[in-house]
């Protein structure tokens, strides 16, 4: 094969600059968000002590979950040996610390006591899945750093032993990762929305439609920017398969959750709240992750008159993000909102609500703060092809 | 032992108490001894018998423990909670542990620190219905603690469940994770705070089982006031101990624990349910 070169985003791109500004500014307005949140506490977001977490997470989670996957393309390249990947490797790798650091931005800033994460850094309950995610998280970026650097650096690079081996511990990683991700959820056994082994591979799913989906996305921004196609044709018909095979699995996970709830009796009350019942949930649980977030994509990249558009592939990518924003929305918070089950078969009262579903309403400081983890993601991304050759070149 | 704190009064001068030796109790005791003995005692029955009644009810004081003086798991502090006792409108509990621990209703219930409340449980079908208190049920094995990632939450020897406000970071898992939303979390800022219940806005808080009076020797304010002005339905007292009042009842009659299903195995058991 011959050997790939690569570029920096040098060229001089208003588009660039215009989007640039634009994150800047969100990352500012998230900022004086957090502040104003820290300063006068959670009172003045959306959540309560039923919802506890809420737009922040959903977001950091989202963009947690999307950073392993964003290294999808990386494996591939180098894991299972796949050369007509190997242009685009730098970037994902690039991509899966980019989303990771914006993920735990918000994470962090979401926190009571934000001031208190060397705490976090240095006091560990090993028995926590929170815990070992930290050490997930952090090694995660170290192990891709490392990977970028093997993958990237002259001399370490002429052969392909120190990116094989690195790339196949990130690789191992990442599904750990991703498992300790849904964990969170499938371990706490008192919600009856949670507590469920499959969160683990519906996470993993998950994340691999959304990594690969940030980078499509990526790659047609770059494109722009940098005023020529950085993605081949031969390319974008593999990406278009990868896509619609990513949602298809987070498909088969989601139906596979519910039909096992539907299955027990115990379980619906829940699933009549999440797939009937449930108001906003229900609404975005249909028509944001499964019609707009699944079918219609799938319909646009299967559609033959779409072909190897580029157009379409990146539409459906866009609509496969906003799907999986909405999956998390009715993950996080429609898990929460649906009551906890103390006494099972009875109807119980009280002023603090038990036995109510509960209702939330995001605050702007809520947003802007998940919307700024998108945006240092994006940032980071963007501050590193301008510095760093991450971007392959194409052939003339 | 009982005389010396009630007969001080009776107590001839310059003499031992009455009760002290029966070589006393000669053929020439005068009226005035008598008298006294018949005090002295009546005084000792009066004492046992409201001891013994407070004890029934729910007043097991705990032996205070020294500043120096480990917690030890020989001891498991638990509750035993009569929801037949428990008035429907009863709250005598829930203003108790406010007053105690300086928490308070702001109008806002959603976000408002909820250390315990008053549930009302009604049977749809048949429209049975019972009320009583829920707080933190202090589990053998507290889902709170296990998800908790710096150890902020623990659980001491003796069983209390409680936060470590220095460690706690406000990240909310433990309320994700509690099944019993016995957890609250400080969204506002505090002021009036108890010296012996300290908060903090940005940490995650719940119900302490007194453990600043238990230390001290004596019973959570929510089992002193429902005894004192409530129904008179929780009983506070070590379920380790077989011979303490809580360890006979929940021997002796069938208790119920919420959501024992889960296993964590709560240290608050109740009757009639």
């Amino acid at each position: 094969m011959a050997k790939i070169a690569y570029q920096k985003l040098d060229r001089r791109s208003p588009l660039f600059w215009g989007l640039f500004t634009l994150y800047a500014f969100i990352l500012c307005a998230g900022l004086g968000a957090a502040y104003v949140m820290e300063h006068n506490g959670h009172i003045i977001t959306g959540m309560t002590n039923q919802i506890v977490w809420g737009v922040p997470h959903v977001f950091a989670v989202f963009l947690i979950v999307a950073a392993s996957g964003a290294l999808n393309v990386a494996s591939v390249s180098s894991v299972f040996n796949r050369p007509e990947y190997k242009p685009y490797a730098r970037l994902s790798g690039l991509l899966a610390i980019a989303l990771l650091v914006g993920g735990l931005a918000v994470l962090v800033l979401d926190l009571g006591r934000p001031d208190r994460l060397i705490v976090a850094m240095t006091t560990y309950n090993f028995k926590s899945i929170f815990a070992w995610n930290i050490f997930l998280y952090v090694g995660f970026i170290a192990i891709v750093a490392t990977y970028l650097f093997a993958m990237m650096d002259r001399h370490v690079s002429r052969t392909n032993l120190l990116g094989t081996a690195i790339g196949s511990l990130a690789f191992v990683w990442r599904l750990i990762l991703t498992t300790g991700t849904g964990s969170i959820f499938g371990w706490l056994v008192a919600r009856e929305a949670y507590g469920a082994a499959i969160m683990a591979p519906l996470f993993i799913a998950a994340s691999l439609l959304y990594g690969l989906a940030f980078t499509v996305l990526a790659l047609t921004t770059m494109s722009q920017q940098a005023g020529q196609s950085l993605v081949t044709d031969e390319m974008a018909g593999k990406f278009r398969g990868l896509l619609a095979i990513f949602a298809l699995a987070v498909l088969y996970f989601t139906a596979v959750q519910h039909l096992t709830n539907l299955y027990a009796s115990e379980h619906h009350g829940v699933e009549r709240f999440l797939l009937l019942e449930g108001g906003i949930f229900t609404t975005i649980f249909w028509v944001g992750q499964i019609l707009v977030g699944s079918v219609l994509p799938l319909a646009i990249l299967a559609a033959p008159r779409f072909g190897h558009s580029r157009a379409a592939i990146t539409v459906a990518s866009a609509l496969f993000l906003l799907g999986g924003l909405a999956q998390m929305y009715v993950i996080i918070i429609g898990g929460q909102a649906y009551p906890l089950n103390l006494f099972p078969g009875m109807e119980v009262t009280s002023a603090f609500h038990d036995g109510q579903v509960a209702r939330y309403t995001p605050s702007l400081p809520e947003i802007l703060l998940g919307l700024s983890g998108l945006s240092i993601a994006m940032l980071v991304a963007s501050i590193a092809v301008k510095l760093l050759p991450f971007l392959p070149r194409p052939a003339q | 032992m009982s005389c010396g704190s009630k007969s001080g009064t009776g107590c001839g001068s310059g003499g031992a108490c009455g009760c002290a030796s029966a070589s006393a109790l000669g053929d020439g005791v005068d009226d005035a001894r008598r008298n006294f003995l018949r005090g002295a005692a009546a005084t000792t029955v009066t004492t046992l018998v409201a001891g013994v009644t407070l004890y029934s009810f729910g007043a097991e004081p705990a032996a205070a423990r020294g500043p120096d003086e480990k917690v030890t798991s020989k001891v498991r502090w638990g509750l035993l909670i009569d929801a037949s006792k428990c008035g429907d409108g009863c709250t005598a509990c829930v203003t108790a542990c406010q007053t105690e621990n300086g928490w308070r209703d702001t109008g806002h219930p959603e976000t408002d620190a909820q250390w315990i409340r008053k549930l009302m449980v009604k049977n749809p079908e048949n429209g049975a219905s019972f009320s009583l208190p829920m707080m933190c049920q202090h589990c053998a094995d507290p889902p709170c603690v296990d998800v908790c990632p710096t150890g902020a939450s623990f659980k001491r020897a003796d069983g209390i469940v409680l936060v470590d406000k220095h460690i706690c970071i406000g990240c909310r898992y433990c309320m994700m994770a509690c099944p019993y939303k016995a957890r609250s979390f400080v969204h506002e800022p505090l002021e009036d705070q108890k010296p012996y219940a300290p908060r903090g806005k940005g940490t995650v808080e719940s119900c302490t089982l007194c453990v600043h009076r238990v230390d001290a020797g004596r019973i959570p304010a929510c089992v002193e006031a429902c005894n004192d002005t409530g129904g008179g339905a929780m009983l506070f007292g070590d379920l380790n101990d077989p011979s303490s009042e809580i360890s006979k009842r929940v021997a002796t009659y069938r208790t119920t624990r919420i959501r024992a299903d889960l296993g964590c195995e709560p240290g608050v058991y109740y009757r009639n349910i």
